[in-house]
């Protein structure tokens, strides 16, 4: 179900059918979602449509995504799909927000094809890693040990994003559980087993100006990596650390991210 | 009907408190645990024990691939099976295998095996499992969304490695080669039997069925639950049209014999405990990585009571290790008299109607003694009374066919001087 006051269209990205939300008005804003994508429109992105228009294309594989993650071997073919996307959502050229593992393919998107991307804000993007603070794993834990990895409120966040909603039929709680699975499977097929996918060597080829926000108390990709992202940027940049806020910033801090 | 002997080659020095100090037996086990030179009288008796079973008369012994893990210790089990191909004479030696996404390039497995299968005088048998999600994502860096694909195409690149003559180019989604041409090639032809080891998915069981190959249900948790699984595997093949020739099924139990069914409660009771507590202590977030799973089978899985049941049960173990009570009542080991064992099993595989039994008659940290008593008595007061069985209906399709003995070379004695 489409939810109030948002409009949605699909797109077609190798046959398969992509969703793409879209809500408020003035200049386009791309958004990339991070781990586990989006099931329902969120309080971060009605406060960011209070002042745009936001344009959200889901990713392969994400809720919304279909089963486009299956097509993709390589980070070129992430790279090809995800200019695919952009193009195809109506994003060509414009401002992008991506977070977590949105945030690495709009940056790479970026690197690759710099008329893609007018600037970007990357909310704790994967990408880069250092040795001596890795990034934490997502794909090993336990369901109760998960909330806690993502939020600084592990119980709303359990309930809300990681809970099937109130009233489902056991068929539809199935299927909900296969699309969340799915949304992992996809983020692992691309991230897995965490290592760098090359962004390093790029960095140097983003050029636009970029906003890195990260969590306070990031528990997947440390606070840290935010410099380690700004001394590689060619372009200018500008940090965001928001206290209180873990990985899924959007979730415990849906207000706070200044574009 | 065939009767196996298996080898897991647990590590038997684990310390008694270590399901409480440490998380698990596998992935990330603390290797200051490990002791070489304990080790090095590990391996050999373990190598003692396989040859023994070959030399009293089992039809064949298995060896398997696990990567940092505690309870098994052949991250290669083409190495072991390499030494048994020359220090026995008639078994099969079955491989139950080489994991095949972790082969860079795969036409790796289609050498080694190959060469196993020329010194050995074609008694191999080729497993080829997917591989647990710890071994293949977590110890090997695996990716859990391609792994399925990659293994297929593995396994079409070794098919056609072992069964084309002319040198060929592979093209594939996952490997790229400009020049296969395999060189040894298998004793057998075309190929060596196949047997694929795996869990209860259906998409295994119709792969099997496709390719003609064994399916090998190797669960630690016995017959009870295994039924279900085998009633499953059978109920697809009538569906596909499939026979239902029991030489097309393999399966994995636990055994311990002694003169009586109270001795051998004693006897037994120390190894299987160390198994099932400190063995299968694993943390369950190695476990279940997403993508591991087909949909299908997850769909399955939590649509399915049978699955739920033996899920169920892999918690108990993962959380609350079972009582040894509950280890011979749930009959993860068959434990009694020669007699008693023999009926069992027979139980067990009517009403499997499975035909490649294989056989842990060494597990946890029993010794080298009790596990030559296990076997010894084995073969001599349990196998008699099941080798019949099958053998005047059903003709095994899926046993290696050697080279004729007299042709077959004697490898030269060893002295030492």
């Amino acid at each position: 179900m489409t939810p109030a006051g948002v409009t949605e269209r699909s797109v077609r990205i190798g046959g398969e059918s992509i969703r793409v939300w879209e809500k408020g008005t003035g200049t386009p804003l791309g958004v990339l979602a991070g781990l586990g994508g989006l099931n329902e429109w969120t309080p971060f992105l009605d406060a960011l449509a209070a002042k745009r228009r936001v344009i959200v294309p889901s990713l392969p594989g994400f809720p919304g995504g279909g089963l486009l993650h299956k097509q993709l071997d390589t980070l070129a073919d992430w790279i090809t799909c995800t200019l695919d996307l952009l193009e195809a959502a109506g994003l060509d050229g414009a401002e992008l927000v991506g977070h977590s593992i949105g945030g690495l393919l709009a940056a790479e998107a970026a690197a690759f094809s710099r008329a893609t991307v007018k600037s970007l804000v990357l909310i704790a993007p994967f990408g880069l890693y250092d040795e001596n603070d890795p990034p934490g794993d997502p794909f090993n834990r336990r369901a109760n040990e998960l909330a806690a990895l993502f939020s600084t409120k592990p119980d709303e966040f359990q309930k809300t994003r990681l809970t099937p909603p109130a009233g489902q039929t056991p068929d539809e709680q199935i299927e909900w559980t296969i699309v969340q699975t799915r949304a992992v499977e996809s983020a692992s097929r691309l991230l897995w087993p965490l290592g760098e996918l090359g962004l390093k060597k790029r960095l140097h080829r983003i050029t636009c100006s970029v906003k890195l926000v990260w969590g306070a108390e990031d528990r997947i990709i440390p606070a840290s990596y935010a410099k380690r992202f700004a001394s590689g940027l060619a372009g200018g940049t500008e940090i965001q650390v928001i206290p209180g806020a873990g990985h899924a910033v959007d979730f415990d801090a849906p207000g706070a991210v200044k574009l | 009907m065939k009767l196996l002997w298996f080898h897991l080659m647990p590590y038997t020095d684990l310390p008694g408190d270590f399901t409480k100090k440490h998380a698990s037996v596998w992935v990330d086990i603390d290797s200051r645990l490990f002791d070489p030179a304990k080790a090095h009288g590990m391996y050999n008796d373990f190598m003692d024990e396989l040859e023994f079973a070959a030399e009293i008369g089992f039809d064949g012994v298995c060896v398997n691939e696990h990567h940092q893990n505690a309870y098994g210790l052949m991250p290669s089990p083409n190495i072991v099976a390499a030494s048994l191909a020359r220090r026995t004479r008639d078994a099969a030696i079955v491989v139950m295998g080489n994991s095949l996404a972790l082969y860079n390039p795969p036409t790796r497995v289609a050498e080694e095996f190959a060469m196993l299968d020329c010194i050995s005088g074609g008694r191999l048998v080729a497993g080829f499992p997917v591989g647990t999600p710890m071994d293949t994502v977590f110890c090997y860096g695996q990716n859990p969304s391609q792994l399925r694909e990659k293994y297929l195409e593995a396994h079409d690149l070794v098919m056609k490695a072992w069964t084309e003559p002319d040198t060929f180019a592979w093209n594939g989604r996952f490997n790229q080669l400009r020049y296969v041409n395999t060189w040894p090639k298998p004793v057998q032809k075309p190929h060596p039997p196949v047997w694929i080891p795996g869990g209860g998915s259906i998409e295994t069981w119709r792969w099997c069925a496709e390719m003609d190959y064994v399916y090998a249900y190797l669960s630690y948790f016995g017959y009870k639950l295994g039924q279900a699984t085998m009633d499953g595997f059978w109920s697809e093949m009538d569906r596909l049209g499939k026979d239902r020739n029991p030489f097309r099924a393999g399966f994995l139990q636990f055994v311990g014999v002694a003169e009586t069914r109270k001795e051998a409660l004693e006897m037994y009771r120390e190894p299987a405990e160390y198994f099932f507590n400190r063995c299968l202590h694993v943390d369950a977030r190695w476990a279940n990585p997403a993508g591991y799973s087909s949909e299908a089978t997850i769909r399955a899985r939590v649509a399915s009571q049978v699955v739920a049941a033996a899920t169920k049960a892999t918690d108990a173990v993962a959380y609350g290790p079972p009582s040894f009570e509950e280890i011979v009542d749930k009959g993860y080991v068959i434990i009694g008299s020669p007699d008693e064992v023999a009926y069992q099993l027979r139980e067990v595989a009517v009403n499997m109607n499975v035909g490649q039994l294989m056989m842990l008659l060494q597990y946890g940290n029993m010794k080298k003694e009790l596990a030559f008593y296990n076997t010894e008595l084995f073969a001599k007061r349990v196998a008699p009374q099941l080798k019949s069985l099958f053998e005047d209906k059903w003709e095994d399709r899926w046993w290696p066919k050697p080279l004729p003995r007299e042709d077959r070379s004697t490898p030269r004695p060893v002295v030492v001087r």
